[in-house]
């Protein structure tokens, strides 16, 4: 027999902030990317003004899992969703600064000379499609697309480390490109971070859906439990 | 009063451990079984309460039953020490083994000395002083020597951490303690007879929170000593003191297993559901 918890409300209102609290930043990193790649610095004060609503829902966030284990107790799946939601918060805070970053960079190369964008604007699209599909799994519960949101990663740091190198050879062969160059190295280090923290979130919906820790890679993302606990309950005596 | 039923199982098949994977007979973790349930049923001549629970009892450690009202875990851990089957109409089948004997073969006055117990309300003798409380286990046990007693009164009273509260006032009426003194005075009486298993049902819900801390603090510092079977209603105790925990469900052990999984992670939906408030 199921009775009504008072307590779901509250967790749901936890899954709505979170949710409510990705979508500004995902917002925020389409319109720093737009920046960069239009030379647009109009764009940059709604960017500040989402900053602000994160940074927020952040103290928002922490009141309110403080106040669910403080008041609640909770315990086994609801104990992994305060815990994985305090983590997640963490990296959206970071991930909205990180966006604030791209679009101030954005503003300084706006006032030079335009350069090539190289695979920037591809590791713009993986990183607000990681993140994306990080929040889905999280609101949806899904194992599977946090899964593959960690396997992309590695596409993400191989385009880092390409743009890396050919900005480093660019400013090697042309002096004048050096300001450009390393505005352009800071722009794809922050869309890295991003995916960054968006692997860290889809790591927390695995742990807050199996209460697996996979982190640092004690567990190979393929050997991730297919089944899920509603999969395989343990029988009585 | 009806006569209990020991229905001991006799056949190979039934004496075999059960099978691993089966919730009683998950891997005990931080030591040997000192008290092991094979298909444990009990009753009370209308039906089963318990419909064969299988579960080890480790060494030095605290195991927390849990479970709904109703779903057998103080007739359970009655069953350990045969008080189960004073009460009227009472039934009781299986096996419980105690260091490897039968303890429904052994004589009740010695099975209850090695397996103590200590009940949700205190019950001190209330025409006794707080030192013939501590005493009367040994008396009843044949110790006569005065200075052993006084060295077992005292030390029993410091292992259940009242002796710095009484101890200028032995002779005094145990009814004149706190409910949370009194609680401790019953352990205290439970440990004099040094019992390798110490059993407690709901032992601190008449207690405030302050007498109740200090109830699990004492636990935590017994399990060096002696295991702890606690049946208690309360999630969070179960959580702090105990190192397993079973959870059951209308006479059924649905799950055992180390006290974190239970609350961080259980295997089982229905312990899911309890232990997160959905249903009980």
């Amino acid at each position: 027999m199921s009775v009504e918890r008072h307590f779901d409300r509250d967790l749901d209102g936890l899954r709505e902030a979170i949710l409510r609290m990705g979508g500004l930043c995902e917002g925020m990193i389409h319109s720093a990317v737009k920046l960069v790649i239009e030379s647009d610095p109009s764009l940059l004060p709604g960017i500040t003004e989402r900053e602000d609503r994160v940074n927020g829902l952040h103290l928002e966030i922490d009141e309110l899992c403080l106040n669910l284990l403080a008041l609640h107790s909770p315990a086994a799946g609801d104990l992994r969703l305060v815990a994985a939601a305090l983590k997640v918060n963490s990296d959206l805070e970071r991930i909205g600064d990180q966006a604030v970053n791209v679009a101030e960079t954005g503003c300084f190369l706006s006032n030079l000379p335009q350069m090539k964008l190289g695979d920037v604007p591809r590791m713009a699209e993986l990183a607000v499609a990681m993140l994306k599909d990080s929040l889905d799994a999280f609101a949806k519960k899904d194992v599977e697309l946090a899964k593959s949101v960690i396997r992309r990663d590695d596409e993400e740091d191989r385009l880092k480390s390409q743009t890396f190198n050919e900005l480093r050879s660019l400013m090697q062969s042309d002096a004048s490109t050096i300001q450009r160059a390393l505005d352009m190295i800071l722009i794809s280090r922050n869309l890295e971070r991003i995916a960054d923290h968006a692997t860290n979130i889809a790591e927390d919906v695995i742990f807050m859906v199996l209460g697996q820790d996979i982190r640092h890679g004690v567990v190979p993302v393929d050997d991730v439990g297919d089944e899920t606990r509603a999969a395989a309950p343990k029988s009585g005596s | 009063m009806k006569m209990t039923m020991i229905e001991p199982i006799e056949t190979e098949k039934s004496l075999r451990r059960p099978e691993v994977g089966a919730a009683g007979s998950a891997p005990v973790s931080g030591g040997k079984p000192v008290m092991d349930v094979r298909e444990l049923r009990a009753g009370y001549g209308s039906g089963d309460v318990l419909h064969g629970i299988s579960l080890a009892v480790p060494e030095r450690s605290v195991t927390a039953i849990i479970g709904p009202s109703g779903c057998g875990k103080s007739t359970f851990i009655r069953c350990l020490n045969r008080m189960h089957e004073v009460a009227p109409g009472a039934e009781c089948r299986g096996q419980v083994l105690l260091g490897g004997r039968d303890i429904f073969a052994m004589d009740a006055v010695e099975l209850r000395r090695e397996v103590g117990m200590v009940f949700q309300k205190p019950n001190p003798f209330p025409t006794m002083s707080i030192y013939k409380n501590v005493a009367a286990g040994l008396t009843l046990n044949g110790v006569r020597d005065k200075a052993v007693v006084r060295g077992r009164v005292e030390e029993s009273l410091r292992g259940a951490a009242l002796w710095d509260e009484v101890k200028d006032r032995l002779d005094g009426p145990a009814t004149g303690l706190s409910g949370g003194q009194q609680q401790r005075l019953c352990i205290a009486r439970a440990l004099a007879v040094e019992p390798k298993i110490l059993l407690l049902d709901e032992p601190c819900s008449a207690l405030d929170p302050s007498a109740t801390a200090r109830v699990e603090e004492l636990i935590h510092a017994l399990r060096k000593r002696l295991s702890i079977v606690i049946v208690t209603h309360n999630m969070q105790q179960a959580a702090r003191v105990s190192q397993r925990t079973a959870f059951f469900l209308m006479g059924e052990l649905v799950e055992y297993d180390d006290t974190r999984k239970i609350f961080t992670n259980p295997s089982d939906k229905r312990t899911e559901d309890y232990v997160t408030g959905r249903f009980g």
